[in-house]
């Protein structure tokens, strides 16, 4: 027979025993293995979106700093922009106002060297001119420079015309105050008689005539009394001569300036 | 040549006998307890996790994935059972690669031994899930006429789940070992390895028509899907 009836009955028992053991060593463990695990990765899980949650709010708070200290920072630049352009047009102003000053003190200088060179050549010009007058008179005509300057002033109160002799007579009638001939030389015996001779010849009587020294005059001569005075000087000419030295003295000037 | 590993006793006392059926259905029960233990006795309930847990959760998930299809709706309550049934089947059609080894599926006790198994759970379970009345009255469904019908219809497919595997199992062992006095060579290795594929669409079958029943007694079924 192909049914062993023992067999059934051993093998059910084996069966029954399997089942249990099985139970007992594998589903059971296993089960409860995925179980735990399936919790844990549940939990897991919901860390993970509770720290998601937690990543976005602390993501928009920043977003929402970071756009803050941005508008902050753009307001920032802008004040200080506009400081710096002010701060800048300030120390601009400031510095062109200090080489304005200094250009002007500079300029001040530069006139008062120009002045002082001017002075001087003038001075050392009427000097050399005089010397050279002098040699060339003496050399020439044998007389000294005052006695040609004698002749030349009275040669030009001979020369006067009418009308200026009509003026300067009454100018010097009406004076009550001494006539003074001013020089910048000692006048010879001779020559004082001479001015005086012509004197009275122009105003037709005599008048006191009190003689000066004066240096400045430079080789010159002048007649004066309140304020009114007819004179020649070789300063006159040197006078010229200065003038026209600084009209052409002029463009180096100016560019100097510029 | 014995037609039935039964036959093939190897120590005998009165009633009580220890044939080769008895032996290799211990030699799989312990190798399937041994090899369980080995590796469930340092589970990882963690992420990483050894290949052996993986093989077995595995399994384990496998088994209560195809009871749910099936319909039942607490699949962890019958793994224990329908589990057990798949594994032990399933490992003693295995073992039929090792030379000497007979499978007790081959059996016409044990295959009836499991069938008697399966006709004992199916009301336990039906009685378990909806009670004893609920339970008798199914069998008077849909009128009293019907009862001998089911009752036929109960023991006779105990008897087919039975006759099934016997047949199949049985068939496959003395094809192969007609076939090796025939054909020495290649030709075995090839029907052993159709062998195995077979033992294992046998402990499907065996374990999804015991899954069927047991879902019929306890009425455990998915709700239709509606159109």
């Amino acid at each position: 027979m192909l049914i062993d009836w023992f067999t059934v009955f051993a093998q059910i028992i084996n069966f029954l025993i399997l089942v249990w053991l099985l139970k007992r060593f594998l589903y059971r463990p296993i089960l409860n293995a995925i179980d735990a695990r399936e919790k844990h990765i549940a939990l897991a899980l919901a860390d993970a979106d509770a720290k998601k949650i937690e990543a976005q709010q602390e993501c928009d708070e920043f977003q929402c700093k970071n756009a803050t200290f941005e508008k902050q920072r753009a307001v920032y630049l802008s004040q200080m922009m506009v400081e710096v352009k002010e701060e800048r047009q300030r120390l601009l102003d400031a510095a062109r106002q200090e080489s304005d000053v200094l250009r002007s003190r500079q300029q001040q200088a530069w006139v008062r060297e120009q002045q002082s060179l001017n002075d001087v050549l003038s001075r050392n010009v009427r000097e050399e001119v005089f010397a050279i007058a002098r040699k060339t008179l003496t050399d020439l005509a044998g007389a000294t420079l005052e006695e040609r300057v004698v002749d030349v002033f009275l040669r030009r109160l001979h020369e006067l015309n009418d009308g200026d002799r009509v003026e300067l007579k009454s100018v010097f009638k009406a004076s009550p105050r001494l006539l003074y001939v001013r020089s910048a030389f000692t006048l010879s015996a001779v020559h004082c008689t001479r001015i005086e001779a012509v004197i009275k010849e122009i105003l037709g009587e005599e008048r006191a005539v009190q003689f000066e020294i004066v240096p400045a005059l430079i080789s010159g001569i002048e007649l004066s009394s309140d304020g009114h005075k007819l004179a020649w000087s070789i300063a006159d000419y040197i006078f010229s001569l200065k003038q026209s030295l600084d009209e052409r003295l002029k463009p180096e000037i100016e560019m100097m300036n510029k | 040549m014995y037609l039935s590993s039964d036959d093939i006793i190897f120590w005998q006392w009165v009633f009580f006998k220890l044939n080769a059926t008895i032996v290799f259905t211990w030699l799989v029960m312990l190798v399937l307890v041994v090899g369980s233990w080995l590796v469930t006795r340092k589970l990882s309930t963690g992420l990483h996790r050894s290949r052996w847990q993986n093989l077995l959760e595995i399994i384990v998930m496998g088994i209560n994935q195809q009871i749910a299809e099936v319909g039942l709706r607490r699949p962890e309550v019958y793994i224990g059972f329908l589990g057990s049934l798949f594994l032990f089947v399933g490992m003693a059609n295995i073992f039929t690669l090792f030379p000497g080894y007979e499978p007790p599926t081959g059996s016409l006790s044990t295959t009836t031994a499991l069938a008697i198994c399966v006709f004992v759970a199916v009301p336990l379970f039906g009685i378990e899930a909806s009670g004893l009345r609920e339970y008798l009255r199914a069998y008077m469904k849909p009128t009293f006429i019907m009862l001998p019908f089911n009752i036929i219809s109960e023991v006779s497919r105990t008897l087919a789940l039975a006759v099934r595997l016997f047949g199949n199992m049985m068939s496959g062992t003395v094809i192969l070992a007609i076939l090796l006095t025939i054909t020495p060579f290649i030709f075995p290795i090839v029907m052993s390895a159709f062998g195995l594929l077979m033992g294992m669409v046998q402990a499907y079958i065996f374990t999804i028509l015991a899954t069927v029943y047991i879902a019929a007694a306890t009425h455990e079924h998915k709700p239709e899907p509606r159109g």
